[in-house]
C-alpha cells in the first residue's frame, strides 16, 4: 500500500533520506522512529507528494507520486507535524473545505458529521479552531486527514505537545483507524510505538538501521534476560545464593529501600525466563518477596543499542 | 471545479473573514470621494473647455490609481506570506491541488477584494450622468486599464508574497517595486535620451495614461499581459522551490 524504493533526498549538500526503501501491506500500522534530523518528517514530505525525491521512487496505493503526484494525493490522509489549521474557520466549515479540496466523492455534509462524531468534536463544530485548546486542535488535524477517506494515513509526530490524557485518547483514535486505512506515523517516542505499532522502521541520520516487528525487534537483539527482584533479605546472602541457581550469570544489587528490602536485578546466561527458578529458591529460603518480574529490556534501550551498533559499523 | 470553488471560497474567508480589508476599503472609499469631490470642484472652477468631463475622469482616475497602488501590497501581503508563516500551505501542497489551481485562487480572490473597490467607485461618473449623461467609451477604456494595471500589479504582489513568510517584508517589497513601475519615466530630464524610449516601455505609468484619455491600443494591454505572464511564471517558480529548498 505504501512503497519506498530507494528513496533519498538532498538539500543542496546535504543528504537528509539515504536509499531508503521499505514496503507497507495494506491494512498495516507502521512507526517510524528514529531522533530530531533522522528523515523523518522528509519521508513523509515525499510520501506526501509535498516534494520529489532526489533519486528512487515511492508509491502509494499503487500511484507512483512523481509520476502521478495527485492521483496519488487523493489516497492520502496527511497530519503533519505540529500542524496548522486556519485559524479563523470553524471545525465544520474547516472539514467541510478539506473534504472538497481533497475530491471527496459521497455526501459532504454527511461525511463530515460522522467524522466529527467519531473524533469527538461534535460538540465543537461551530467552535473557531483558533480559539481551541492543542488537544482539540489535534483532533481537528486528524479529522481532516480521515475526512475523505484515504487509504493511507501519514502522521507525522501525532502526539507530540498533548497532555497524558489527551496522548491516551489519540492513540485509541489512531488504533480504530488503523483497520480501515495503512498507517505510516512517525515518533521519537519509544513507547508510542509499543502503544501503537504493530512493525517498526528505525531511522538514524537518514538512513534505515532496523525494521521489524516490536516484539521481533525486541527478541533478536536482546540475548540475554533479566529478573527484576525485590525481596526483604540480608543483601551480600541473597546474591551469594541466587548467584547458585541454575543458569544465573549474575545478581546486582540495585537499591536498599527504607522498609527493609532489597532490590536485586539477576542477569541468566541465555535467553531463559529465571523468575520461576528464583521463586522457588527464595520461597524456599523463607525471605519474603515483595516482586519478581522478568525484565524484557525496553524498546528504549534497544534502540539506543541499534544506533550504537550503527556507530561501530 | 467543486474543489476550486472550496479553494476560492477560503481565499476569500481570508480577506473578507478578516478586519484588515475593511479598513482598507475605509480609506480607499473616503480618499477616493474626496479626490472626486476636489477634482470635480477644481474643473467647476477652473476647468472651462469643450471636453470639461473627459479632463476630469482623466484626472480623477489617475489620481484613484495613486490610492489603489497604495492599497495592493496591503492586500496581496497575506496571500503567500501569511500560510507559509502558520504553515497551512502544506496541507494546500499535499492535497490533490495543482499549484496552479491555488495560485489561481488567490489570484481571483485578491481580484473579488478590487472589483468591490473599483466597483465603487463606478458611483462617481454614476451621479454625473445621472444629471447630464455623457459618452461613456472613455469611461470604458479607463475601467479596462485600470483591471489590467490593477491584475498586474496584483501578480507582482502575489509572486513577492511567494517569496517570504514575512508579511510586512512582503509588503514593503511590493510597494518597491509598484512604484518604481508606476514612476519609472516620471523625470524625463533626468534620463538620456536614448534610454529614454526603453525605459519609458517599462513604465506603467506610460502605459495605463492612454487608458485615462480613453485610447485602447494593443500594444499597452501586451505589457500588462507580457509582466503578468512574467509574475505568473514566476510565482509558479517560486512555489516549486519547496522541492529543493526542503521548506514550505
Amino acid at each position: 500500500m505504501i512503497n519506498a524504493d530507494h528513496l533519498s533526498k538532498n538539500y543542496g549538500p546535504v543528504r537528509a533520506v539515504d536509499d531508503i526503501s521499505f514496503d507497507i501491506v495494506a491494512g498495516d500500522i507502521v512507526g517510524l522512529l528514529g531522533p530530531n534530523g533522522s528523515g523523518k518528517t522528509t519521508i513523509m514530505r515525499m510520501l506526501t507528494g509535498f516534494f520529489a525525491p532526489t533519486a528512487g521512487t515511492c508509491s502509494v496505493a499503487g500511484v507512483d507520486l512523481v509520476e502521478d503526484s495527485l492521483g496519488a494525493r487523493r489516497h492520502i490522509g496527511y497530519l503533519p507535524e505540529n500542524i496548522a489549521l486556519y485559524p479563523d474557520m470553524n471545525v465544520r466549515g474547516y472539514l467541510t473545505f478539506a473534504a472538497r479540496t481533497r475530491d471527496y466523492g459521497g455526501n459532504v455534509k454527511q461525511r463530515v458529521d460522522d467524522v466529527m462524531e467519531e473524533c469527538g468534536l461534535a460538540h465543537m463544530a461551530r467552535r473557531t479552531i483558533g480559539k481551541m485548546s492543542k488537544g482539540y486542535r489535534q483532533r481537528v488535524g486528524i479529522a481532516q486527514a480521515i475526512v475523505h477517506e484515504p487509504k493511507v494515513l501519514i502522521l507525522d509526530e501525532p502526539t507530540v505537545g498533548l497532555d497524558p490524557r489527551q496522548i491516551v485518547e489519540i492513540r485509541s483514535l489512531i488504533g480504530e483507524l488503523a483497520g480501515r486505512s495503512t498507517v505510516l506515523l512517525s515518533t521519537h517516542i519509544l513507547p508510542e510505538v509499543s502503544a501503537t505499532c504493530r512493525r517498526v522502521l528505525i531511522l538514524d541520520e537518514g538512513r534505515l538501521v532496523a525494521e521489524d516487528t516490536a516484539e521481533g525487534l525486541t527478541k533478536k537483539t536482546v540475548g540475554k534476560r533479566e529478573a527484576v527482584l525485590r525481596l526483604r533479605a540480608d543483601a551480600a546472602e541473597a546474591a551469594r545464593v541466587l548467584e547458585a541457581v541454575d543458569g544465573v550469570e549474575s545478581v546486582e544489587l540495585t537499591g536498599t529501600a527504607s522498609d527493609g528490602t532489597v532490590s536485586l536485578l539477576v542477569t541468566a546466561a541465555q535467553a531463559t525466563d529465571l523468575v520461576p527458578a528464583l521463586v522457588r529458591e527464595i520461597s524456599e529460603r523463607g525471605w519474603p518477596l515483595y516482586e519478581a518480574t522478568p525484565r524484557v529490556m525496553s524498546l528504549e534501550e534497544l534502540f539506543v543499542k541499534i544506533l550504537e551498533d550503527g556507530e561501530g559499523r | 471545479m467543486k474543489r476550486f470553488a472550496a479553494l476560492l471560497r477560503r481565499e476569500l474567508r481570508g480577506f473578507f473573514g478578516s478586519p484588515l480589508v475593511y479598513f482598507v476599503a475605509a480609506v480607499f472609499l473616503a480618499l477616493s470621494g474626496y479626490y472626486f469631490y476636489t477634482d470635480l470642484n477644481a474643473f467647476i472652477t477652473f476647468g472651462f473647455g469643450d471636453s470639461i468631463v473627459e479632463h476630469l475622469w482623466q484626472r480623477l482616475f489617475n489620481d484613484i490609481v495613486r490610492v489603489v497602488l497604495t492599497v495592493i501590497p496591503l492586500v496581496t501581503m497575506r496571500v503567500y506570506a501569511e500560510e507559509k508563516h502558520l504553515g497551512t500551505i502544506e496541507l494546500l501542497y499535499t492535497s490533490p491541488l495543482r499549484d496552479g489551481e491555488i495560485l489561481a485562487a488567490k489570484y481571483l480572490a485578491c481580484m473579488c477584494v478590487f472589483l468591490v473597490l473599483l466597483g465603487s467607485t463606478v458611483l462617481y461618473p454614476a451621479m454625473i450622468y445621472y444629471i447630464q449623461p455623457f459618452d461613456l467609451s472613455q469611461l470604458k477604456a479607463i475601467y479596462l486599464g485600470l483591471f489590467m494595471l490593477v491584475s498586474t500589479m496584483v501578480l507582482i504582489g502575489i509572486f513577492v508574497s511567494s517569496l517570504t513568510r514575512t508579511q510586512l517584508i512582503a509588503a514593503m517589497f511590493t510597494y518597491g517595486v509598484v512604484l518604481l513601475l508606476w514612476n519609472l519615466s516620471w523625470n524625463e530630464a533626468a534620463l538620456p535620451t536614448d534610454l529614454l524610449g526603453v525605459i519609458s516601455q517599462l513604465c506603467a505609468y506610460d502605459h495605463f495614461e492612454p487608458f485615462a484619455r480613453g485610447v485602447v491600443e494593443l500594444k499597452h494591454m501586451a505589457y500588462f499581459a507580457a509582466l503578468s505572464l512574467l509574475m505568473v511564471f514566476g510565482t509558479l517558480r517560486s512555489m516549486e522551490s519547496r522541492q529543493w529548498r526542503g521548506r514550505r
